[in-house]
């Protein structure tokens, strides 16, 4: 069985290390909020300029004025702060932000990550992740292990125009746990109920498997 | 004090014209100067250069000027959820240079704060670096880019003064101080205006140095564009 956006997110908030700042981005990344510990201290920055979000208000209680990156109505923590964008890309260009979360359409075996552009066909825009992976010390990515159509995301080279370079440190998929080595893909963990061979199957660039893999705890 | 106070959003927008730079302070539709974009729809300028995060949704902030044809060319990190956007862009009828979004806001910052160019490490490695000078600092990468200023900078506030002095809500805070910062000419609008001393020095945001015209907002819609909530 492979995991739903919701696993994927409660597997990626076991890496969320206490006392640190993290930035989580747009799709799977926001639901991580969900699943951390109450016993760490982690603050949520969001780049559109708040430090310490917090979860959706309730209902009627939505301020027009106090949104995350994503658009959507958030609320602010005790001991927040709220900051122009000029400050907020100073968090995370200078290296302030310990951990970034975020989806992608594809890594490559280096590390390399697209998310911003399908030439002729989507046009959105990068937002804040060319800033985001050109700095972060630690990068996760979080997304489905193929796309709509059965194709790998975990590529040997890019084909999409990518947004960074050599940044991903490990990729958290419904089917496993990878890590980014100068060698290339390692798997870590497999999702439970799947096979070795499904994840090789599903994945176009080579794999380093070694020894057992344990199995996701989540 | 230098009063900014002008009666409202048609002697706020003197002097725009046709072929101008304009800057527009908010994220999405948050923060945006509502009353600044409305009056420009309503006008018959055109060929606008604007630089802002984003480009408004189909019908709602930018998009008003985008439906006009007004813009021409869109200075923006994330244009996502605008079709009329995305149909004018790909048609061609409306340039567009993508910028990554911290990348944009320090370049508005230069602008304001007199440095021409800097170098960042964003985009290095990607479309966004081409033609752009590389230079290797510490071991590291980075793209030079340069800075952004505008004929006119339209910013929104929470609270203003009579000086120009501004404090802004929230997140509705995001690009509006560093854009005022960047206009020849910054049109603040608030949602309260007061006279000079009635705000407390310490908790100003944008100093009135930056600001050549403020007026209070005659009405706010402050339309949510992913309304998340959770019962109670």
């Amino acid at each position: 069985m492979s995991l739903d956006k919701n696993q994927i997110a409660a597997r990626i908030a076991k890496e969320l290390k206490h006392k640190t700042y993290v930035n989580l981005g747009i799709g799977i990344p926001t639901l991580v909020a969900n699943y951390v510990s109450e016993n760490i201290e982690v603050d949520f920055q969001s780049e559109n300029g708040i430090l310490g979000m917090g979860p959706f208000p309730y209902e009627g209680e939505e301020d027009p004025d106090l949104i995350n990156a994503g658009k959507q109505t958030i609320t602010a923590m005790p001991g927040s702060s709220i900051f122009d964008s000029a400050t907020s890309f100073a968090m995370i260009r200078g290296n302030h932000v310990d951990l970034t979360v975020l989806g992608a359409m594809q890594v490559a075996e280096n590390g390399d990550i697209a998310n911003w552009k399908i030439p002729g066909k989507m046009v959105k825009g990068m937002g804040g992740a060319m800033d985001l992976v050109a700095s972060a010390k630690n990068i996760i990515v979080a997304m489905m292990h193929t796309d709509r159509s059965g194709k790998s995301k975990l590529l040997k080279k890019c084909t999409l125009p990518i947004t960074g370079v050599k940044c991903v440190n490990k990729i958290v998929t419904n089917l496993c746990v990878i890590k980014v080595t100068s060698f290339g893909f390692k798997l870590e963990e497999k999702a439970p109920n799947v096979s070795i061979e499904q994840i090789v199957k599903s994945t176009e660039a080579e794999l380093i498997i070694e020894g057992p893999i344990p199995e996701m705890n989540i | 004090m230098i009063n900014k106070r002008v009666e409202g959003v048609e002697q706020a927008l003197k002097g725009l014209q046709s072929n101008m730079t304009l800057m527009f302070g908010g994220f999405g539709l948050c923060g945006i100067p509502e009353n600044c974009i409305n009056q420009i729809s309503k006008s018959e300028i055109k060929k606008l250069t604007c630089i802002s995060n984003n480009a408004g949704i189909d019908k709602e902030g930018l998009g008003k000027l985008l439906r006009k044809k007004q813009i021409i060319k869109m200075i923006s990190s994330y244009v996502g959820e605008n079709a009329e956007f995305e149909r004018q862009m790909l048609s061609g009828e409306l340039e567009v240079e993508l910028v990554p979004q911290g990348t944009l806001a320090e370049r508005c910052r230069a602008g304001g704060a007199g440095i021409p160019a800097f170098y960042t490490p964003a985009g290095y490695g990607t479309e966004v670096a081409e033609n752009k000078e590389v230079r290797s600092f510490s071991g590291k990468e980075y793209v030079l880019e340069k800075s952004l200023n505008a004929d006119f900078s339209f910013v929104k506030a929470w609270k203003g003064d009579f000086a120009g002095n501004l404090i802004y809500k929230g997140t509705a805070r995001n690009f509006n101080p560093i854009m005022a910062m960047a206009g020849k000419i910054t049109v603040a609008e608030v949602e309260e205006l007061h006279p000079v001393g009635a705000l407390d020095p310490n908790e100003i945001h944008t100093p009135g140095i930056f600001v050549q015209r403020i007026f209070k907002g005659k009405k706010y819609e402050k339309i949510i564009e992913q309304k998340t909530v959770i019962r109670k």
